[in-house]
């Protein structure tokens, strides 16, 4: 609505044509707190708040806003993601790890919307139905069900939150039931006998005894291939074939566009109505059909097909133009081999964020002298001061030792370290290193002597002291091993 | 029978074409220390291979010598490196030794077996110049792999032995298809006239040499730009040994 929508104590309602009645479909939350609910006549709603803020719904755009927001969903969670009636479904089978388990990836997702201005309620569950009756009953924005919970947590909801039709709700309402245990408890002969087999679907839906097919979203504009089987596949050479095959196709779109790949789904519909996933994705743009075949074949093995796969579908989710690029013409300077294939398969294998190259920072802290950042990062140039010995071997968090040594600034004259006493015969420092007080208050006044030592036998140690040796503000005094010179 | 020697050669030479197949020698890397280069076979450390070193006593355990020894190896080559890195690889000391970090590309392993894994992958690709990985146990098999992978690319081969404890380092001693086997233990610094710690130095041992024969050496730890040296000693002798004319004329 942009500049001119109202404020967010307004009462808002939306209101569009039910039948003949012009109704409330929805209402935000000041408009909740008057006492409106979707449902309820428009001229009841008009009566009963006096600064309401009428608007007409307009469904195509609710349903085009949903699907960007769909689009959105998919690419920076999970592949799988289907426009529901008011909400969003995503399949995160195997996606949560990503984001360090899936308490952490519904708060994340719960945050990230914040961020885009959507206050979103979440919910993780076992089925489909569950989870969005609980997205839409549960107070907690991000509420998660483990699986032996499904039956008690289920129970206790009212009927309204099964997915049934208006007039079977409020037939249901008429006859006494309240929640979905007393639906679930009553034989299923006559509900069906009376109402049809949807109450049963529904219920089977939501406690897992019955699938649901999903259809995840597929944005126009995305480069997408699809391959059906007249019978369906599950040999993991037969899934590679197909695989090199829709990647072909792929690229060829690919090419008519003048795009590379940033990041691929690869998409296997089971026959039993469950989808498995391969998700890759590109330091660069890529159409290079052998390279994406190399990075989806191997992750084949993660796939299980199951009893079959009767479709597979391959999408683009980012492409971005790729251009031609000359290539070198100097004679001087020998072509610099190019690595993205490497990055690539490796990033695919082991995560993205455990491939880093280092860049240094300007800190005298060592455990803040390093910083990684991607692979792909155009190359720093920088390097870390050489005047100071750093060792080779950094111990994180720095052991503890008991030393015997003069203050306030002589080194040690030997230190005991897991156990073994070794004697100091040759040391060179302290080199003073100081908190940074803008950092955090209580290294105001830190202060680390770090003193480069050598044992008997040769071998050499980066300790320091805890302290300036004098003054019981700079830290207490206590010395500790940081690092193994090699 | 009594066989030339030219004839010997040239027979060996058939011999060596005849086993190395496809592969093609990819060119040695010199030390840059005559002392070392000699007792190479090729006059120094031959690229497209797998090369093997371990630290000594408790340099076992932490490796840092042996780290800081492969990378002022590969700081005098050109390209990028892959590292399969520990997390207690403090980088700035591999820039102390000359591997700019602009160079070098980290990968956090956990297992022996993904470093297995990414050590191969990145000799299989060809582009870079050097792939580290810092491996506990190393059995025949995949050391053949890693041989073979740096054989087809040329790319250089380093396994940093790095063991748990203490008695594990005997693993050290069993047989793998490595070209060359190298340990490195820290010496007492070379001495200073003040206090203070003076240049490292290393007992670098070479214990296997395809085609070669062990050697130890006593080295300076590299500088910045990769290279280790040989320390010159100097001799102990009386001051002066002449009749005094010098001072005579002072």
């Amino acid at each position: 609505m942009g500049a001119n929508a109202p404020s967010l104590d307004t009462p808002l309602v939306l209101i569009g044509h039910e039948g003949r009645k012009r109704v409330v479909l929805a209402a935000d939350q000041a408009a909740r707190r008057e006492g409106l609910r979707p449902g309820m006549a428009a001229s009841k709603a008009q009566a009963l708040v006096a600064n309401l803020v009428i608007m007409d719904a307009d469904p195509d755009a609710d349903r085009t806003a949903l699907e960007k927001l769909a689009i959105w969903m998919q690419r920076h969670f999970a592949p799988i993601v289907a426009p529901d009636s008011d909400g969003l479904m995503l399949d995160i089978t195997g996606v949560a790890h990503l984001f360090g388990g899936e308490k952490a990836m519904l708060t994340e997702m719960v945050r990230k919307l914040a961020g885009v201005g959507i206050g979103a309620k979440i919910a993780a569950a076992p089925t489909y139905g569950a989870a969005h009756a609980l997205a839409r009953h549960v107070a907690n924005p991000a509420f998660m069900l483990d699986a032996d919970k499904l039956a008690d947590a289920l129970a206790l909801l009212p009927v309204s939150a099964l997915r049934l039709p208006g007039d079977i709700l409020d037939a249901l309402k008429q006859l006494g039931f309240d929640r979905i245990e007393e639906l679930s408890k009553t034989p299923r002969a006559p509900l069906a006998l009376r109402f049809g087999a949807v109450i049963g679907n529904r219920l089977d839906q939501a406690f897992g005894r019955a699938d649901e097919p999903f259809d995840p979203i597929l944005p126009a504009e995305m480069a997408h291939v699809r391959q059906n089987f007249a019978e369906p596949i599950g040999a993991p050479e037969t899934l590679a074939r197909y695989t090199t095959k829709l990647v072909e196709q792929l690229c060829a779109e690919l090419e008519v566009k003048g795009l590379g790949a940033r990041k691929l789904d690869l998409l296997f519909f089971r026959v039993d109505n469950r989808i498995e996933v391969i998700r890759i994705g590109t330091a660069k743009p890529v159409r290079d059909a052998k390279r994406l075949a190399k990075l989806l074949c191997d992750k084949i093995e993660t796939v299980d097909p199951g009893f079959g796969v009767e479709t597979m579908t391959l999408t683009a989710l980012i492409a971005e133009p790729l251009s031609y690029r000359a290539i070198a013409t100097s004679l001087a300077d020998a072509p610099t081999p190019d690595v993205s294939g490497l990055i690539d398969t490796l990033a695919n294998w082991m995560g993205e964020e455990r491939l880093y190259r280092v860049a240094p920072v300007e800190s005298d802290l060592p455990e803040r002298a390093v910083q990684r950042v991607a692979a792909m990062a155009p190359p720093a140039g920088t390097t870390w001061p050489a005047h100071w010995p750093r060792p080779l071997r950094l111990l994180n968090p720095p052991e503890r030792v008991e030393t015997m040594a003069l203050l306030p600034d002589r080194p040690p004259v030997f230190f005991t370290w897991r156990g073994r006493q070794r004697k100091v015969a040759n040391a060179d420092g302290p080199e003073r290193i100081f908190g940074e007080w803008w950092k955090a208050k209580a290294e105001t006044h830190m202060v680390r002597d770090y003193f480069q030592v050598e044992d008997e036998a040769g071998e050499r140690f980066w300790l320091y002291r805890a302290g300036d040796g004098q003054d019981p503000a700079t830290g207490p005094q206590t010395w500790f091993l940081h690092g193994i010179f090699a | 029978m009594s066989i030339a020697p030219a004839q010997m050669d040239a027979l060996r030479e058939k011999i060596r074409r005849i086993e190395a197949g496809e592969r093609v020698s990819r060119g040695f890397l010199p030390f840059g220390a005559p002392e070392i280069d000699g007792r190479l076979p090729g006059g120094g450390l031959a690229l497209g291979a797998l090369h093997e070193v371990a630290g000594g006593g408790n340099g076992a355990l932490d490796g840092a010598a042996a780290a800081l020894f492969a990378a002022g190896i590969l700081a005098r080559t050109h390209g990028q490196i892959l590292w399969c890195v520990s997390p207690d690889l403090f980088a700035p000391a591999l820039a102390q030794a000359g591997l700019h970090p602009d160079r070098v590309l980290c990968i956090d392993t956990r297992s022996d077996k993904e470093v297995l894994a990414c050590m191969e992958e990145g000799l299989r690709h060809g582009g870079l110049a050097g792939v580290v990985g810092e491996i506990s146990r190393l059995a025949m098999t995949p050391s053949r792999r890693l041989q073979l992978a740096a054989e087809t690319s040329g790319t250089l081969a380093i396994a940093i032995r790095r063991w748990r404890r203490p008695a594990e380092a005997t693993d050290f001693g069993q047989p793998t298809a490595s070209t060359t086997r190298w340990r490195v233990s820290a010496l007492p610094a070379s001495p200073l006239p003040v206090p203070g710690v003076g240049r490292p130095r290393w007992l670098v041992e070479l214990i296997r040499a395809k085609a070669g024969e062990c050697a130890e050496f006593e080295v300076e730890q590299c500088d910045e730009t990769g290279r280790i040296a040989i320390p010159a000693e100097l001799v102990h002798r009386p001051a002066a040994a002449g009749d005094g004319r010098e001072r005579a004329v002072a």
